[in-house]
């Protein structure tokens, strides 16, 4: 064929470049269906965006960091330019981190947005992941990329910590010392696992360079993988959209990753960075130079992990002191409990998607997203789980919120103690009844349209307010839900009359569904008819 | 402090050197001076503890008791010493208003010449720490490091890193010590008000007491650095998570709604 | 369990088709598909379009002059240099500079993207379809068919015996990787039972680093001590004194509830573990006029008058008191090591 030497003639270098690309690696198949991958536009649906890019400037900023930052914890005497520490005595780690600051040059500005990003990271997880909650964006086929960002979440949170405790400081070396206490309470192994944790006793020398290695090297290494995944499973099972006009379970609306989306998500990358930049060149974050170095004898008041952690140390906090003696042994309840806790309550979470699944009894793929209104009980479950988690955050910084709203530590403790139970509950009950009313509302929209606001005297004398219909988009967007029936246990005797006793599961199973999709539990969809028949028989207002 | 040495030969500097000796002279003169008179004070001593006594009648009996005895609603001052008096009231916290979980800080009632009759007269009825002198309290030439070493050993575990303050049981609080004068914080270190533990000399010597006032005047005053930026009140990861959550994811949310919205349409069709 | 077990009824209707109008009860309005686009004012006036481009072009050459702007502040202003903004206070003029340029150059360059892609590139809505993720029933058919013949090829299922022994040696191999990690620290033996405190050891005020004595210590006051002996630079100054230090304060006798602690105490000073008993932090929140000692990280609250047991919070036990008395010079001593261990509690602690 005579292509290849025309190609060779006229191809501009940037094809040749591709085409040499293409032989060996294949890129136009790829790009042939990436290219113009469809993306649809959401406020909503860029918080991940968020996270990877925060994700990216931590990685940067962390590299950079590493150059200057000596994770030792060898004695030494500073003698830097930081005048107020002149001559104290304090760990290799320390001293570099008090030179990142006030030595290197826009070390200090580094050292803020690599911490900055950071919160905004593990904050920006806790928002996508609630996003994908309580829209249910979780529903097959993306329950494993839910457990992909999960991860990411949970990892973030140790990546933190192990983080914020390199610099060797009075207020995260607290931190070790709590971790450390916490894994002596765990029965059995606890001694063993913290002797090993720490090459010794606490604080011993060895533990600042074994959490530099994790921070660095093997959670962020995880974690790269699983972003990787996570993104190949976003492009493989394409975006989820909200329900529309157009808009349907078997197509995907918005524009394409070239031009436009290339240019916005670009865009919008620089537009972290650059505002996570600024937000470090105005707020101070950990300032470790006022902090002082680690000393296992020292302490200082409001002693608190980064936020994320934050609700763990409220488990801690507001936990009786309940410590079981006998034949010998320790069962440290007070520690151990809060511990246990922290797992079940993150571990729920992961589990809730395939909880769900096995109610429904759905195995279908979903691509269009609830609004949380339409799914009462999801909605209810997530916010009373929303309401245990910063309950718990009060409790982690209850001295805080003592001294600045004039409170007493106690009651607050107490509040907490109190609330953990109380709290889900209620917020559970609230939000179910606050859904039930929106879809109402909906039905109302719908059946007898939208007030205008305008107010017309009838000839009788009669005032009423005009209602618009709804243009048949907005009909099709706000009954585009699907609704599902109980699942009944159905007959105890067959047609045979044999009698079958349905299973424990089976009952629990049945309940559940009830619950979610009960008489109560939904407002049925308006049907065409109801509408036929208002519209028709009710005039014209 | 590093430039000390380049200003040195500024064609000013003799006139800065010349200020300085005047000063120095004059403080000399203040501090040498009053020694003269010695003998004149013990009249005017015993003028000031009748005048506290009036006044401590008036103020303070109906809670300490008429001879600072002490009753249900008050500790008894037989032994509290004047610097006590001299920081309970020239914080506001004596006289106290109203009951509560711990008297606050508020304003000051009595002048210093009231305050210092009072003291007198409270010192009179029991010894106890003595208002310190002015050279006492003064920071200047203290160790910094140091006293932020002493800081973190004796004061952070309730007035946090560097004096932000933190609470205590039942609503008590260790109070911020921002804008507290050098001669309180040293009778607080001695005399132990309220819930504070005393740090007496015997424990704490003098010097060491200089040197954390040295250590909060840097760290925790009007002209206190912080490099980084916006301080958020020195309190640590609670109102950084809080900066972070409302200003910092926040704002990337506010932005992000900008990337997603539609482009305004031409017009309405 | 499966979904066999849930009457088809039971799901909701599906939306079947792509921009199918389905009517029925499940759905009752139907779809009426995308809506026709409409143009913005960039799309059919080109001044406007013009307006757009030179705001990206200028949003891209703003973010240029910041980067130079970046350089000459890393270049202009002294590492230490403070300066004086409102409202942020006394801040180092070059973090504030640096970020604020970078910040500028790399935001800049977004809003620049982002306002092209807003203003002048396409946006008309496209649908794309999506395709099934679980393959076709003859693509799974051709799947397993082939997993069996490799299965069988291998004769896996046959020969049982290296299926067996390959399977223990896959689950043995890692266990080199756990052996290794024995060396990561020594066994706890008792070492968690005992401190640097020893019959005769002087207590050593951290202040002054001087021998306390009994009448240093007055009523109301709060001191901290350690060991004689042991020196700030030593190579496990951070390990004793971590379990070592110690609480000292003074009640009067009368009024020390516990009898123990009362005959542990010299004079009515008393000395306590400094270490909270719930996980380790440093407790001396001292209220002197209670002597409820509370600990700053968890709120523990022990009462120092009554053999230090907790009041409130978390900690399981009360502080452990470490006996003392005076020597022969008049200085505070201990009369042995803490009685139980010091510190959070553990399995072993019994």
């Amino acid at each position: 064929m005579s292509t290849a030497t025309e190609t060779q003639r006229k191809a501009p270098a940037g094809e040749r470049v591709a085409d040499w690309a293409d032989g060996r690696l294949g890129i136009y198949g790829l790009a042939k269906a990436n290219m113009r991958k469809i993306f649809p536009d959401h406020w909503s649906f860029m918080l991940g965006e968020i996270c990877l890019y925060s994700f990216i400037i931590i990685i940067l900023t962390g590299v950079y960091l590493t150059l200057f930052f000596n994770p030792s914890m060898n004695e030494v005497v500073y003698h830097g330019s930081y005048e107020p520490m002149n001559g104290i005595r304090m760990s290799a780690a320390y001293a570099s981190t008090l030179d990142i600051s006030f030595d290197v040059r826009g070390g200090l500005l580094v050292r803020q947005i690599h911490h900055w990003a950071a919160i905004i990271f593990l904050a920006g997880m806790f928002v996508h992941m609630f996003r994908v909650f309580f829209t249910g964006a979780y529903r097959k086929p993306r329950e494993i990329n839910w457990l992909f960002g999960f991860l990411l979440f949970v990892l973030g949170m140790f990546t933190g910590f192990t983080g914020y405790s390199l610099p060797d400081d009075l207020l995260s070396g607290t931190g070790v010392r709590f971790t450390q206490g916490a894994i002596l309470s765990m029965p059995i192994v606890g001694t063993y696992i913290s002797m090993f944790l720490f090459g010794g006793e606490f604080p011993g020398t060895d533990i600042i360079s074994r959490f530099y290695s994790i921070h660095i090297l093997l959670l962020p290494g995880i974690m790269l993988g699983l972003v990787v995944g996570h993104l190949i499973l976003v492009f493989f099972h394409k975006h989820t959209q909200f329900a529309g006009p157009g808009k349907t379970n078997k197509n995907v609306v918005g524009m394409p990753l070239l031009p436009v989306y290339m240019a916005k998500a670009g865009g919008f990358f620089f537009l972290v960075f650059g505002f996570i930049a600024i937000l470090s060149a105005i707020a101070t974050i950990n300032p470790i130079w006022a902090l002082g170095p680690y000393r296992p004898d020292q302490v200082s008041t409001g002693a608190q992990p980064d936020w994320y952690m934050g609700f763990a140390e409220g488990f801690v906090r507001v936990m009786p002191g309940w410590e079981i003696n006998l034949w010998g042994h320790t069962l440290v309840l007070g520690v151990l409990i809060p511990l246990v806790l922290f797992g079940l309550v993150l571990g729920a979470l992961a589990l809730y998607p395939f909880i769900e699944s096995w109610i429904t009894g759905d195995k279908r793929e979903h691509h269009i997203l609830d609004r949380p209104r339409n799914a009462p009980t999801r909605t209810g479950l997530g916010v009373a789980w929303v309401t245990i988690y910063f309950v718990m955050l009060i409790g982690g910084g209850n001295d805080i919120w003592a001294t600045h709203f004039h409170l007493s530590l106690n009651a607050i403790s107490w509040f907490v103690r109190i609330a953990f139970f109380v709290g889900p509950v209620l917020a559970f009950v609230v939000t179910r009844r606050i859904c039930l009313g929106l879809q109402r509302r909906d039905k109302e929209k719908v059946l007898h349209g939208r007030e205008s606001g305008t107010i017309k005297r009838l000839p009788h004398g009669e005032f009423v307010e005009i209602h618009e219909p709804l243009s048949p988009a907005q009909l099709h967007t706000l009954t585009a839900h699907e609704q599902y029936k109980p699942v009944e246990i159905g007959p105890t005797v067959d047609e045979n009359g044999v009698e079958r006793k349905p299973s424990a599961l089976q009952k629990l199973r049945a309940r559940l569904s009830q619950s979610y999709f009960g008489e109560d539990n939904q407002i049925a969809k308006p049907t065409a008819e109801e509408y036929k028949e208002i519209t028709s028989g009710h005039g014209h207002h | 402090m590093k430039k000390l040495s380049a200003r040195r030969r500024h064609p000013l500097a003799a006139v800065v050197v010349l200020l300085l000796a005047l000063a120095a002279t004059g403080g000399l003169y203040a501090a040498f001076a009053p020694a003269g008179k010695a003998q004149a004070d013990e009249t005017a001593q015993s003028l000031a503890i009748d005048e506290g006594k009036k006044l401590y009648s008036v103020g303070c009996a109906s809670c300490h008791g008429s001879g600072g005895q002490g009753t249900t609603d008050g500790p008894s001052l037989v032994g509290v010493g004047s610097a006590a008096v001299d920081f309970q009231v020239g914080t506001g916290r004596m006289p106290a208003q109203q009951p509560g979980a711990q008297v606050p800080k508020k304003k000051v009632i009595y002048n210093q010449a009231e305050i210092d009759q009072l003291a007198a007269y409270v010192a009179s009825l029991g010894a106890g720490p003595i208002t310190p002198t002015e050279s006492q309290v003064d920071p200047a030439g203290a160790d910094v490091a140091k006293g932020g070493d002493l800081f973190r050993n004796n004061c952070a575990q309730c007035h946090n890193f560097t004096g932000k303050g933190g609470a205590l049981t039942n609503g008590k609080y260790a109070p911020d010590l921002e804008g507290v004068s050098p001669k309180h914080i040293y009778e607080a270190m001695q005399t132990g008000p309220q819930s504070m533990p005393s740090f007496p000399d015997s424990t704490m010597p003098e010097q060491e007491k200089k040197d954390i006032i040295a250590y909060i005047e840097t760290v925790n005053g009007d002209e206190s650095e912080s490099p980084g930026g916006l301080a958020l009140g020195g309190l640590g990861p609670v109102s950084e998570g809080l900066f972070g959550w409302i200003f910092g994811l926040g704002g990337l949310i506010a932005i992000a709604v900008w990337v997603a919205a539609h482009t305004a349409k031409a017009k309405k069709s | 369990m499966s979904s066999q077990q849930i009457p088809e009824e039971n799901l909701p209707v599906v939306q079947d088709t792509a921009h199918g109008a389905v009517e029925g009860a499940g759905d009752p309005f139907a779809d009426p598909g995308l809506p026709a686009h409409r143009p913005r004012i960039q799309d059919i006036d080109e001044r406007a379009a013009r307006r757009s481009e030179r705001a990206v072009a200028f949003m891209f050459t703003l973010s240029m002059l910041a980067t130079i702007g970046f350089i000459a502040s890393y270049v202009i202003f002294p590492v230490d240099k403070i300066v004086y903004i409102w409202p942020l206070g006394h801040v180092s003029a070059l973090n504030f500079s640096l970020g604020m340029t970078l910040g500028l150059a790399l935001f800049l360059i977004g809003t620049g993207a982002v306002h092209w892609a807003r203003t002048l590139m396409s946006d008309v809505e496209v649908a794309d379809d999506r395709h099934a993720i679980e393959a076709e029933p003859e693509v799974k058919a051709k799947v397993m068919a082939d997993f069996a013949a490799g299965a069988k090829e291998s004769a896996i299922g046959r020969r049982k015996l290296i299926r067996n022994t390959m399977f223990g040696a896959l689950a043995l191999v890692p266990l080199s990787g756990v052996v290794l990690l024995r060396d990561l620290g020594p066994l706890p033996e008792k070492k968690l039972r005992s401190t640097l405190w020893a019959k005769g050891k002087l207590l050593v005020n951290m202040n002054t680093m001087e021998p306390l004595r009994p009448e240093d210590v007055v009523v109301g006051s709060l001191t901290f001590a350690m060991p004689e002996g042991l020196e700030e630079d030593a190579h496990d100054f951070q390990t004793q004194i971590a379990k070592a230090a110690l609480m000292i304060i003074r009640i009067e006798p009368e009024n020390i509830k516990d009898k123990r602690e009362r005959e542990w105490a010299h004079e009515g000073i008393v000395a306590f573990s400094k270490i909270c008993t719930h996980v380790g932090c440093p407790i001396s929140l001292y209220e002197q006029q209670t002597h409820h000692v509370l600990c700053p990280c968890h709120q523990s609250t022990f009462d120092l008058s009554d053999g230090a047991r907790v009041i409130f919070g978390p900690a399981g036990h009360a502080l452990p008191q470490l006996r003392i008395g005076v020597n022969s010079e008049g200085n505070l001593e201990a009369l042995g090591d803490f009685e139980e261990p010091v510190g959070p509690a553990f399995w072993e602690r019994g």
